[in-house]
């Protein structure tokens, strides 16, 4: 059950504990308790107990939101952190000790234009977004860090969420074909690699063309796709 | 918004390894440039044109890459439509161009303070279509050093997947090329404009139609260079060097941006294969200002 919202509408949404996601905004000073606005158009969904409510939609653009991953370019050093670029209206700072295993003396070795799988850690309209290499409570790397070699493709957030979705046939589709890896972010990249070259074309190209902004093929489509691909 | 950073080391490794296999992101040949779909308005020179890539299976989709909107008219409504041509050149009409890049196209850009890309496009533009007589000047003449026609491009830049500057030639010269104007009578110092509805309009006297391919050098160069670069192409290149032509395969422009040195032999090598291409567009163009005008009606009933 979905319904249709446009920014700045009133949604009613109540739950003992509630959580709001992407797109929800809770007013604090219009007196009453628990006054929820939409601050982007799209789909209002919500979980199976009414817990959790958020609004999906398909965008270009990232907005960071907190807990979610992301693959980022490392673009500068201040200090003791890096700035990273992960296509929000501003760039990410990452803690040069957010890393598994990081010390003062051993500081994970990343350049400017490294790629690196993260987690955002704050999201807060007011600053700069902040990132994470590593699970803040165990203190391991859980998949993140810095990503070597292989390609950055570049999709739309709807895609994304796609890859995410287990069910979705894409990745088990090339899965089947040739072994590949994949991270996919949040933030409308995904770092893939596989062995060969051509593999790695046929990955990219392949989201470009079942992505819903560009392309939209569905399974057959691709397949076929793959059929004209010399791989 | 400061600007976007170089592509990442695993992007320009990759891209860098796979052209040295002679493999492309897309799936193109090194010498093989994005089919251009054109899309005409509702008014004439109104013209729409896509880099996209029309080659995956069935025609059914074409992802587009590039995307221009090219708007073509004569300057203002009632009077103003025609101007006085300034004292050195009494016989020719004018043309202006116009065209901007804005954060539309793609976030490299900021609104106000002109590119280096912008910088380049119009310049490259103003040398393609407007040094290059495409249209000739002296047919817009109305009363010699009185009034004549002031034509006026105006290009719009939808969206930025790399070589935007062939697009932004293409629309364009085919916006002229689609373009017509109302047809004028002079009686002594009188001048009539017949309205499109009452004598069907006339098109712009071209003297030919010169097509611009942009080419790729990387710094490697065993790398063999890439026609119609990719924006990641774009990026990573070392040079551009821009062949304007027609299809009869007289040269119009040659630029050469970028610090890669070039052979002789590699320069007259890349105007023969832009030569095909421009002839393979002429097609192309032809054909669609065909099939537009047919489903036109321009004559008056």
């Amino acid at each position: 059950m979905s319904e249709l919202v446009l920014p700045g509408e009133q949604i009613h949404a109540q739950h003992v504990n509630l959580k709001l996601g992407p797109g929800l905004l809770q007013l604090s000073n219009v007196g009453q308790d628990g006054f929820i606005i939409s601050t982007r158009a799209g789909e209002l969904k919500h979980s199976a107990n009414n817990s959790k409510w958020w609004i999906e939609s398909n965008s270009r653009r990232y907005i960071p939101a907190s807990q979610e991953s992301v693959v980022g370019v490392v673009i500068a050093r201040s200090g003791e952190n890096w700035r990273v670029d992960i296509g929000s209206a501003h760039a990410a700072n990452l803690d040069g000790l957010a890393f598994e295993g990081a010390t003062k003396r051993n500081r994970p070795n990343l350049k400017v234009g490294s790629v690196l799988y993260a987690r955002v850690s704050l999201a807060h309209k007011d600053m700069e977004p902040e990132l994470e290499c590593f699970d803040a409570q165990t203190r391991k790397a859980e998949g993140f860090g810095e990503l070597k070699g292989g390609f950055l493709v570049r999709c739309s957030l709807k895609m994304s969420r796609l890859l995410l979705d287990p069910t979705h046939f894409l990745l088990p589709l090339l899965g089947s074909r040739f072994p590949l890896e994949a991270a996919t972010g949040l933030n409308g990249r995904v770092w893939v690699n596989a062995k060969d070259t051509r593999h790695i074309i046929a990955i990219s190209r392949c989201i470009e063309a079942v992505d819903p902004d560009g392309g939209g093929l569905d399974e057959s489509g691709v397949k076929k796709l793959l059929g004209t691909m010399d791989i | 918004m400061p600007r976007p950073p170089s592509p990442s080391i695993p992007e320009k490794e990759f891209l860098f390894n796979a052209l040295k296999q002679s493999l492309r992101l897309d799936g193109r040949q090194a010498l093989e440039m994005r089919t251009p779909t054109l899309t005409f308005g509702p008014d004439l020179g109104w013209v729409e044109c896509s880099l996209g890539k029309t080659r995956y299976v069935c025609n059914l989709i074409c992802i587009h890459e590039i995307h221009l909107i090219v708007y073509l008219r004569v300057i203002a409504q009632v009077d103003g439509k025609m101007v006085k041509p300034p004292p050195e050149r009494p016989l020719e009409g004018l043309i202006t161009i116009h065209s901007e890049i804005s954060p539309m196209a793609s976030t490299e850009y900021e609104p106000g303070r002109p590119s280096d890309e912008e910088v380049t496009m119009t310049r490259m533009l103003d040398k393609v279509i407007r040094r290059s007589d495409a249209v000739d000047k002296e047919s817009l003449c109305i009363q010699a050093g009185q009034r004549v026609w002031h034509l006026r491009l105006t290009i719009h830049c939808l969206a930025d997947a790399g070589n935007l500057l062939d697009c932004a030639c293409l629309a364009g010269i085919v916006a002229f090329k689609h373009f017509r104007r109302p047809e004028v009578e002079v009686v002594g110092d009188e001048v009539t404009i017949h309205h499109p509805s009452e004598r069907a309009p006339v098109p712009l006297s071209m003297h030919h139609t010169p097509f611009c391919l942009t080419f790729a050098y990387f710094p490697d160069t065993s790398t063999p260079p890439v026609l119609d670069p990719t924006h990641l192409e774009q990026r990573l290149s070392a040079g551009l060097l821009s062949v304007a032509l027609n299809a009869q395969r007289e040269l119009c422009v040659v630029q050469k941006a970028g610090g890669v040195p070039l052979d002789p032999d590699e320069i007259l090598r890349v105007v023969d294969v832009a030569v095909i291409k421009a002839k393979e567009l002429d097609k192309i163009v032809e054909e669609r200002l065909k099939e537009d005008f047919a489903g036109r009606n321009i004559e008056v009933q």
